[in-house]
């Protein structure tokens, strides 16, 4: 199109243009940043560095989640399993740290992302080999890991957790949450491989079009069958940091939470159709999250209207999501 | 288009043709007067429209009469589309006067257009695949009984008479998704048509469709010609242009230029006006062909799509495979390149054998595709410029699996520059750039790969006429520099003008081999079908 043709009037049309590209940007940012001052000054403990610090340690097993559900989402898929896989490897962690001669908590470690990644690369396989599809797979998985979580446990929590062990999820290290410190390696790793590695490159590509990328070489159903896997080892990592966190392993542990992951991720921008999005966005997400339950909880207002008030966030994110992106 | 013609260019030419002043008064003003309301069917002026202050259109207007076959041309980012838009309310102008059947309208969505007798086929289909194909005819004007039932009887006896009379061969009853891309475009204009309106208008109807389906086509549109509708025609297919319609209209840069008989111009001058400035009409290239075996293709088949293919392609040959919709031409390609399975065949390059099981397999033996639909298989149109370019050549850019930034983004600088990509920015997504440099973008990706031979499906569909050229001028660089590119194209003129021999596909076999001076347009049209 030529540029010549650009007239005076349209100086101001640029203008609101580049607000608007502003904020397409920065908007979710800046509503997680009024939303802050707003708690700031509706709650004098809100800035508290206890308070800050507890939200989050909560907002770091959403976000583990929520990171690898934008790799899953990215590829133009779903998981709606990680709840349920999260709770199983939750009992699978705490069987191994309880009683009167608990295991090392690093074999805990491997066996909760162990049990996980397994979870993660039946759903991969069914998805990206047999192509059926993710809403259906694991829709499925999300029943039978809650089944293979209560036979596991017995229906019964699992109590008396190895010290060692609850400190994955209790202790601090410099102050800082010991879950807290786990979430930010894994935000950096996944932000850096989306961000400048080859396999990035790739999870965007197979989820902005599949066609094309299989055209260009790249091994489509392999890049397809690793975001479900990285997805598994990332919900048991989150399994094993919430039982430490609890202290007992709850076999029912972890309801709704792939509901809360996707939530993140999709108030974060990450389009549901895959292609487009960024584990930025999602922390962004997760951190909003998490401050408005925390404010609300700080504020007294009952869990009941907390659902409503955090549903209709989603939505009213979503939608303006919509309005931004809509041509005149 | 390469270089922006300044808009005033190419006018001193126009006193003999028919020059629309934006008071629309017609130079043929006598035959006017009386029958002007109801022989002129549709008059718009001084249209305009901009998008978030960058102008699209500026100066937009057409006259078409009744019974008229009115041909809009210009090229990519020409305000066509826009223009069209507007026409059918899906876009409000921001000046400008649109009269149809002689009362001044402005369209507020697309169903008063409807209402009014204007219906529009455009070039993105938009079937619903798992409906019945008289299903998607009716879509939303079903026929009822009892007021809440869906006659489907009905639908498919009316659907099947429609078909009958345009000729087309169609079952109504069959899913949307059984069908071919050249019969749901058939379709898709069978359903305009359907609504009996007065004013068609036609956006490259025949882009994806073969000459039999083309041939079709132009017959109903004689017959609904005769029957007084008025159509406008827009393809970028000279051609059919010169074949269907009577008039034309030309823009360039979002405005008019000029508008007159087609009896009365030639297609050297069409040309000149679409691209505004002289283009000569192509002439046959030089074979830079050594003779040398570059790839050897044998005995590839697909039960139900192709038999029996053997082909060889020499260094610095450019090697035509033309053929019919559905002649197997395309899923030959993809089987070559690996994209779709093969019940057998053998690959030989330079005197090597090879065995290709997927893209990657093509990729590391020197393969490079540009596949027949940019959109649905070529492009990541999430995506930007820059990541487009380089998505099959990663590993080059990369060390350690992780990207190097700067590397990709002068070589993608390099890129644009060489085949003139016409983007603010390599990091604009793809999407925002025009068809032609979305094409170019598609064969700088291929190119990055560093192939020797390059499979070209279709390399010009639906982009303006000096992009053309510059993806000709590309393919014959190409191969002088001793590689090899293989061709295909439903476009006759094009692939006489620029391959150094024809395969003739037909039903799935090589029907022959067409060269020099035996390689004619009727010669072709003779052994495809």
């Amino acid at each position: 199109m030529s540029t010549e043709l650009t007239t005076t009037a349209g100086a101001a049309g640029a203008r609101s243009q580049a607000i608007g590209r502003f904020l397409s940007r920065y908007g979710i940012l800046l509503s997680f940043l009024i939303l802050f001052v707003i708690l700031s000054f509706a709650h004098p403990n809100f800035l508290s560095t206890a308070n800050l610090m507890n939200v989050l340690r909560q907002v770091s097993i959403n976000g583990i989640l929520a990171i690898g559900m934008t790799f899953v989402i990215l590829t133009g898929g779903i998981d709606l399993s990680i709840g349920s896989v999260l709770a199983l490897t939750g009992v699978v962690a705490g069987s191994l740290v309880t009683g009167g001669d608990p295991y090392n908590p690093a074999i805990a470690f491997f066996a909760a992302v162990g049990v996980g990644a397994l979870f993660g690369a039946v759903n991969g396989t069914l998805i990206a080999r047999f192509s059926v599809p993710a809403f259906v797979v694991t829709l499925g998985m999300l029943s039978m890991a809650r089944g293979a979580t209560l036979l596991y446990s017995n229906g019964r929590p699992i109590p008396n957790l190895s010290p060692e062990f609850r400190w994955l999820g209790q202790g601090f290290i410099a102050g800082i949450p010991v879950p807290v410190i786990i979430f930010a390696i894994v935000f950096i790793a996944a932000w850096i491989t989306l961000r400048y590695t080859v396999y990035g490159r790739w999870i965007y590509a197979v989820g902005g079009n599949v066609k094309s990328a299989k055209t260009s070489g790249i091994p489509t159903r392999t890049v397809i069958f690793s975001a479900y896997l990285l997805m598994g080892a990332l919900a048991g990592l989150a399994g094993m940091i919430l039982t430490a966190r609890t202290t007992s392993a709850l076999p029912q542990a972890g309801l709704g939470y792939e509901l809360d992951a996707i939530a993140a991720v999709v108030i974060g921008g990450t389009s549901l159709t895959g292609g487009v999005g960024s584990v930025v966005y999602t922390l962004i997400g997760a951190l909003i999250i998490g401050v408005i339950s925390n404010g609300l909880d700080l504020m007294g207002v009952s869990s009941y209207y907390q659902q409503i008030i955090k549903g209709a966030i989603i939505v009213v994110a979503v939608l303006i999501d919509r309005s931004r992106n809509l041509n005149p | 288009m390469a270089e922006p013609a300044s808009p005033g260019e190419g006018k001193p030419e126009q006193a003999h043709h028919v020059l629309v002043p934006p008071a629309s008064v017609s130079p043929s003003a006598p035959e006017q007067g009386a029958v002007a309301d109801t022989d002129l069917l549709l008059a718009a002026t001084s249209i305009s429209k901009a998008f978030a202050g960058v102008p699209a259109l500026v100066d937009g207007r057409i006259r078409l009469k009744r019974g008229s076959v009115h041909a809009l041309c210009g090229g990519n980012g020409a305000g066509k589309s826009t223009f069209l838009n507007i026409l059918m309310g899906l876009h409000r102008a921001d000046a400008g006067t649109v009269m149809v059947k002689g009362r001044v309208v402005h369209y507020a969505s697309a169903a008063e257009a409807l209402a009014d007798g204007i219906a529009i086929i455009t070039q993105e289909l938009s079937p619903v695949l798992d409906m019945t194909v008289a299903e998607n005819i009716y879509l939303g004007r079903e026929p009822r009984r009892l007021g809440w039932f869906a006659d489907k009887a009905k639908m498919e006896a009316d659907a099947a008479a429609l078909f009958a009379r345009l000729g087309f061969d169609i079952d109504a009853r069959v899913t949307m998704r059984s069908l071919s891309v050249a019969k749901i475009q058939l379709v898709e204009i069978a359903k305009a048509i359907s609504r009996e309106s007065d004013i068609l208008i036609m956006d490259e109807p025949t882009s994806a469709i073969g000459e039999k389906e083309a041939a079709t086509l132009f017959q109903a549109i004689r017959s609904l010609q005769d029957q007084g509708v008025g159509i406008i025609y827009v393809s970028h297919r000279l051609t059919d242009i010169f074949s269907i319609a009577d008039s034309y209209t030309v823009f360039r840069d979002g405005r008019f230029i000029e508008a007159g008989d087609l009896a009365d111009i030639d297609r050297q001058r069409l040309i000149s006006l679409i691209v505004g400035r002289d283009l000569r009409d192509q002439e046959a290239r030089d074979s830079t062909s050594t003779g040398e075996p570059m790839i050897s293709v044998s005995g590839f088949a697909r039960h139900g799509q192709f038999e029996d293919i053997s082909l060889d392609l020499a260094k610095g040959e450019i090697l035509g495979l033309y053929g019919l919709m559905g002649a197997g031409r395309s899923e030959f390609a993809n089987a070559l390149y690996g994209n779709a399975p093969k019940d057998a065949g053998t690959v030989t390059i330079e005197g090597r054998p090879v065995e290709i099981r997927s893209p990657s397999d093509a990729l590391s033996n020197g393969i490079a595709i540009v596949t027949e639909d940019r959109k649905e298989t070529g492009l990541v149109l999430t995506s930007s410029v820059s990541e487009n370019v380089v998505l099959a050549a990663l590993d080059q850019f990369s060390r350690l699996g992780l990207v190097d930034g700067k590397k990709v983004a002068s070589n993608v600088d390099g890129q644009i520059a060489r085949f003139r990509i016409r983007t603010a920015s390599r990091d604009l997504p793809v999407q925002s750039l025009s068809g032609g440099n979305q094409q170019k973008v598609v064969l700088a990706r291929c190119v990055e790969t560093e192939p020797k031979i390059l499979i070209c499906d279709e390399p010009t569909r639906g982009i303006d006429e000096g992009a053309k050229r510059e993806v000709y001028a590309f393919l014959s660089a190409f191969a002088a520099a001793g590689n090899s590119v293989l061709m295909i194209s439903s476009e006759i003129p094009e692939i006489l003008a620029n391959a150094d021999r024809i395969l003739v596909f037909r039903r799935g076999r090589i029907a022959g081999e067409l060269k020099g001076a035996a390689a004619t347009q009727e010669a072709l049209v003779h052994l495809a079908s």
